[in-house]
């Protein structure tokens, strides 16, 4: 598991340092934001000057997904004191999500859950954080015109096809796209803002179309 | 950005970040999940991540690439293809930039 998690982290390392943002910031963003998915995807625009909050909506976008953990955690950690709560929330990657809840399926607080939460998110944060860093120092080291900050595009892809569970987000996936490069013209980098709009909006459309009974 | 920008970028990042991280856990009593959130939620990340990575893969200088031979097209496809074999992150990484890298190299696209 930890391998696993490591050589992902030195590859998205290296699509960071390539993302044109200087070592001591891109190591600030490794520590602080600590999900690697939403910066390679802020990456990109911030090398192509988009507006802060073009990028802050789509960090958010993608990290809507915690949304959905940190609802499901709630029986869990609810009888924590809520400094607790916010510290173990940072914790909260797709790993240790899915590892606590191979754990503990039952949605019941039960004595040992918090330290089990903590052993496996120490261990795994610590592995992602020294694994990100290594690539980020690799990255540096390689000279730029090879092109490896197509390494970030990649793992990008790679994240996008993950997501892909049905039809459904399959046409979603498609429509943003298409929208995405259509609207390029636009200023700000809008055309992120307007193909998440439109693919949101059909992806509801279509799953809605497919399955009335489920409107 | 100048590395100001980027530092409070970064700033606003992990903000929001953690936010989306605790935002069920803040309140004391249980929050009920709203339905359009539920709805959204299913293609909201698929498609920001989307709309990041199509235009890097057949834009350059912000128009559409007019050859087809462009590593990058083949990098993807490599990647893709895959991506659907083995289900695994890296290998679709590692393989991706690999082709990218050869026909870059060895055939100067």
């Amino acid at each position: 598991m930890s391998i696993g998690i490591s050589a992902w982290g030195v590859v998205a390392g290296v699509a960071i340092a390539k993302g044109g943002i200087s070592l001591p910031l891109a190591i600030m963003m490794s520590v602080l934001v600590s999900a690697g998915s939403s910066q390679l995807a802020a990456l990109p625009l911030i090398s192509s000057d988009a507006p802060m909050w073009v990028v802050w909506a789509t960090v958010a976008c993608v990290n809507l997904r915690f949304l959905v953990y940190s609802f499901q955690y709630r029986p869990y950690f609810a009888h924590l004191p809520r400094s607790r709560r916010v510290v173990l929330s940072y914790f909260m990657g797709d790993t240790i999500f899915g590892i606590f809840l191979r754990r503990y399926p039952e949605p019941k607080r039960e004595p040992g859950q918090v330290d089990f939460f903590w052993g496996a998110a120490i261990i795994n944060w610590g592995c992602w954080q020294a694994a990100v860093i290594t690539g980020i120092l690799a990255g540096h080291a390689i000279p730029q015109e090879w092109g490896i900050g197509f390494a970030g595009t990649m793992a990008l892809l790679a994240l996008t096809c993950s997501q892909l569970r049905n039809r459904s987000t399959w046409v979603a996936a498609g429509v943003a796209g298409c929208a995405a490069v259509a609207a390029y013209a636009l200023p700000l980098r809008m055309n992120i803002v307007v193909a998440i709009a439109a693919a949101v909006a059909i992806g509801v459309l279509a799953h809605h179309a497919r399955k009335p009974e489920a409107a | 950005m100048s590395n100001t920008e980027i530092f409070f970028t970064i700033l606003g990042m992990a903000a929001v970040t953690q936010l989306c991280r605790c935002f069920f856990l803040l309140p004391k009593e249980d929050l009920p999940m709203p339905r359009w959130l539920q709805e959204g939620l299913r293609y909201a990340p698929i498609a920001a991540l989307m709309a990041v990575v199509a235009p890097e893969i057949v834009m350059t200088q912000g128009h559409l690439i007019h050859t087809w031979r462009d590593a990058r097209l083949f990098g993807a496809a490599t990647g893709l293809a895959f991506y659907v074999w083995r289900q695994d992150l890296l290998t679709t990484i590692v393989t991706g930039t690999g082709v990218m890298l050869v026909l870059r190299f060895g055939l100067g696209w």
